[in-house]
């Protein structure tokens, strides 16, 4: 069975559909559990004192505002090779999301910054390379408004997108990269977690799992209003033509 | 482990991430669920008249 089938909108729009029935309880849950959990149930740390319950909001934004662009990038690249309009509209779908997730990391990035480093914000590579993400997000939708074709648009983005993978990348690593600034290096990865107690480490994956599973929602639901806004486009020009 | 409530002299740091945070959520939300009842109501509408009018020729 060829995943491509998937790019035909009723095939589409019926198993997204059903998705969404499990999808969005599932989601609610997760988040709930996860953010009250981590909020109302979880120690202060050492060093950070009760600043630590942020990590539960900014390391899944974070992860999902890099994530996303990526995300976008595989749907753009497989519009400009196989011109499949459902994945040019999922990208369209995903931006608002990835930079409602940024935006939201770096928000409560810098109000944890502020006491813990002294300062709201530096330009160090990672937080640098975070806010130039979000600026493409904006252009990506600001780009996307602002051409009346629904072609062009996708093709113009896509090419945007591809540019901006450079920083979503560089955001990920830029710590690496420069070993520089303010920012730490990453604390958790798949392969290890020793960096974070248990107190915060079974919060925090039930927090990264629930925004992961709000971001596909979001998506999912976004596509769903992309396809249906593009058959209305279609009717109304229909109709005009009589 | 109620008194993991108590947020001490970072309570308005802490609070204000949370608080900052679920308003840009909800925000998504219900921008999300509003443009996607409209355009829904938009395209049944339109149907529903180009169906008419395929009858009415």
């Amino acid at each position: 069975m060829s995943i491509w089938k998937y790019a035909n909108p009723v095939v589409f729009m019926r198993t997204s559909g059903w998705l969404l029935r499990w999808l969005v309880p599932l989601t609610a849950v997760l988040m709930v559990v996860g953010l009250v959990w981590g909020f109302a149930f979880t120690p202060p740390e050492m060093r950070q004192g009760t600043t630590v319950k942020i990590i539960f909001l900014h390391v899944p934004s974070a992860m999902l505002g890099i994530n996303a662009w990526l995300m976008m990038l595989v749907a753009s690249l497989i519009w400009l090779v196989r011109r499949h309009h459902v994945s040019a509209l999922a990208a369209k779908a995903a931006a608002p999301v990835g930079a409602t997730m940024t935006l939201i990391a770096l928000i409560t990035g810098a109000i944890w910054g502020e006491p813990m480093w002294g300062t709201w914000w530096a330009w160090d590579p990672r937080l640098t390379s975070f806010l130039i993400l979000f600026l493409f997000y904006l252009g990506y939708l600001a780009l996307w408004a602002a051409i009346e074709d629904p072609d062009t648009a996708a093709d113009l983005t896509s090419v945007l997108c591809l540019v901006g993978s450079v920083f979503a990348i560089l955001s990920r690593y830029a710590v690496n990269f420069w070993n520089q600034g303010l920012h730490q290096g990453p604390s958790l990865t798949l392969m290890q977690k020793q960096h974070v107690a248990d107190a915060y480490w079974y919060p925090l994956m039930i927090c990264i799992t629930g925004f992961i599973l709000f971001f596909v929602t979001m998506v999912l639901l976004r596509t769903r209003t992309e396809i249906r806004a593009r058959r209305l486009k279609a009717l109304l020009a229909r109709e005009r033509m009589g | 482990m109620w008194s993991d409530l108590q947020l001490g002299k970072y309570e308005i740091t802490v609070l204000s991430a949370y608080a900052v945070a679920l308003v840009l959520i909800v925000a998504l939300i219900v921008a999300t669920w509003a443009r996607g009842r409209r355009v829904r109501r938009q395209l049944e509408e339109a149907e529903a008249r180009l169906g008419r009018n395929r009858g009415e020729a």
